[in-house]
């Protein structure tokens, strides 16, 4: 029972109707590319006084994806507050009377605030990575044909969906933009960085969400690490799964 | 028509509703009448599958709420309207509504112009007054033009001529046929619109009566009675089969009677009189009298409040 597609058409007409939903994923996308631009130039005058061993370690593709954490706030913000705005404002009611069937509308919401996050990603990572490496210039870039290269641009498209999904997921146990933003952001923008150059817990911190689907970003792993490129994207979709099954329950079981 | 079964729901500790059954008809106002607290709102969210009963069950037309396809187009319900994301203008708020049950975008304009937000409709809902929003709640309802009508209170934070309105649109939306369920917590609201009227307190059904019934059931008319001679003005009128109850300040209320009868009584029997006028109870009385003990009860347990 339940139409899954007047739903989603729902979820959609909803998104777009507010302009919070539309600025968070206009401030992605210029967070991203703004700050590849920045590193990009930096990196070409700081090239040539780097030492042998940095200049061999120099990964131009995660470089340039330096800004794609920071533009990530905003689609963990966009995921977030799409679940939370029909909670602190009530619509949720009006939402549920209108698609009484918990797991269609849950499915739809997901669902179409995935596919948001998915359409913007896609635009966000490939101009942040053509706008990169043009600015690292032609001596050092990387082009997408190098190895690693595509994989670092899929991989970062599918880390940055997944993350608003999980943020999707996380906001709908939680309900409130405040304790979902309050976890989120500095779970994924300083515990896993500090964790990570904290020796002796850096084995087990490579698998919070951010850091293990964080890891594709760079054409090349990195030796310490247990997880690779696709073993940390497998480990991200575990969380992810966990968050939504856990935001179902959540919402099955509540009163609204 | 809309069939609640012995609805119970609990939350915690809390009996909010009470093993509830009454059903409601299509063609005419049906009052849902009770004080703060008595479980109005929790009986109406479980109408619309919001909360779950903890034991029995709500039939709309024979099927349960959450069975329905599309359900904006068989019920329609104002249960809270100030429940609007401000940062979206009426108009969206109602087109997103629309399109979760493929209802035509047209009906949209159709119900802001029925509840005369036409001019408001491209506002950010932020700055509405209670009664813009009230009015938009009605749109809401009107929108999938359901056949079974759910209204929370919606009345509240309405101006005298948007209350005069919702009371006109109410009837008329029974007189289509269609099933109009109101609460209130004001019985003198409930006189003027409903025709039957269902009565809860604690929970518990009260009382399951038309208008008419209930009133003429429920408001006591006696004979005020002032006399310097209260005794001899009892035994005349108990020897003339007229049952009297003692008011206050030494007056005697004749019950089933005349002021006519009682006249004549007087003069033929030489008692002294100083007063004697019909009197009635009003409904409200009559209410708070039916509801007392869910009144009290809510006084001691503030703490739980399901309203």
């Amino acid at each position: 029972m339940g139409d899954p597609r007047a739903a989603i058409a729902f979820e959609w007409t909803k998104i777009r109707t507010v302009r919070s939903s539309l600025w968070s994923l206009l401030l992605c996308f210029l967070v991203s590319v703004l700050i590849a631009l920045l590193f990009g130039w930096v990196l070409r005058g700081a090239y040539d006084d780097m030492s042998a061993q940095s200049k061999a370690d120099f990964d131009p593709v995660g470089s340039g994806f330096n800004g794609l954490r920071l533009g990530m706030i905003s689609l963990v913000v966009f995921g977030t507050l799409t679940v939370t705005g029909e909670y602190t404002s009530g619509t949720i009611r009006a939402s549920l009377a209108a698609v009484p069937r918990r797991g269609v509308f849950y499915a739809a919401k997901v669902l179409t605030g995935t596919a948001i996050a998915l359409a913007v990603s896609v635009v966000v990572v490939l101009v942040t990575f053509f706008t990169a490496q043009t600015a690292i210039g032609e001596a050092h870039n990387a082009s997408i044909t190098d190895d690693g290269a595509l994989r670092a641009v899929v991989g970062s498209i599918l880390y940055m969906t997944l993350i608003c999904a999980f943020s999707m997921g996380l906001a709908t146990v939680l309900r409130t933009p405040a304790l979902t933003l309050g976890i989120l952001v500095p779970l994924f923008f300083m515990v896993s960085e500090i964790l990570n150059n904290l020796p002796g817990v850096q084995k087990a911190a490579q698998f919070l969400p951010d850091a293990a689907g964080g890891i594709i970003m760079r054409r090349e792993a990195q030796e310490h690490m247990i997880l690779d490129a696709w073993s940390g994207m497998a480990v991200l979709v575990a969380w992810v799964v966990v968050a939504l099954a856990g935001g179902y329950l959540a919402l099955r079981r509540r009163d609204a | 028509m809309i069939e609640v079964q012995q609805l119970t729901k609990r939350y915690g500790s809390t009996l909010a509703v009470d093993g509830l059954s009454f059903t409601v008809d299509p063609g005419r106002v049906t009052g849902f009448l009770g004080p703060n607290g008595a479980g109005k709102s929790t009986t109406m969210r479980a109408m619309i599958g919001l909360d779950r009963p903890t034991s029995g069950r709500v039939l709309i037309d024979g099927r349960s709420y959450t069975d329905l396809r599309y359900p904006l187009r068989e019920v329609g319900a104002l249960l809270d309207a100030k429940a609007l994301h401000g940062g979206r203008t009426a108009r969206a708020h109602l087109l997103g509504l629309a399109r979760s049950n493929r209802i035509p975008d047209r009906r949209v304009d159709e119900v802001l112009n029925t509840v005369g937000l036409t001019g408001a409709a491209d506002r950010r809902t932020e700055g509405f007054s209670l009664g813009m929003a009230q009015r938009l709640g009605v749109a809401c309802a009107l929108l999938g033009d359901p056949p079974v009508l759910l209204l929370d209170e919606p009345v509240n934070g309405l101006d005298p001529e948007g209350i005069l309105w919702i009371r006109g649109l109410m009837r008329q939306l029974a007189e289509e046929g269609r099933t109009v369920f109101v609460s209130s917590h004001l019985m003198s609201e409930m006189a003027l619109t409903a025709e039957h009227l269902i009565v809860i307190g604690r929970g518990r059904l009260l009382a399951d009566t038309s208008v008419e019934q209930f009133i003429a059931r429920n408001s006591r008319a006696y004979i005020l009675i002032r006399t310097p001679e209260p005794q001899r003005m009892r035994d005349v009128l108990t020897d003339a089969g007229v049952h009297t109850d003692d008011g206050p300040d030494g007056t005697l209320e004749a019950v089933g009677t005349s002021s006519e009868k009682v006249g004549e009584l007087a003069s033929r029997h030489g008692v002294t009189i100083h007063e004697i006028s019909p009197r009635t109870a009003s409904l409200e009385e009559a209410f708070m009298q039916l509801t007392a003990d869910a009144a009290d009860y809510r006084a001691e347990s503030r703490s739980a409040d399901h309203g």
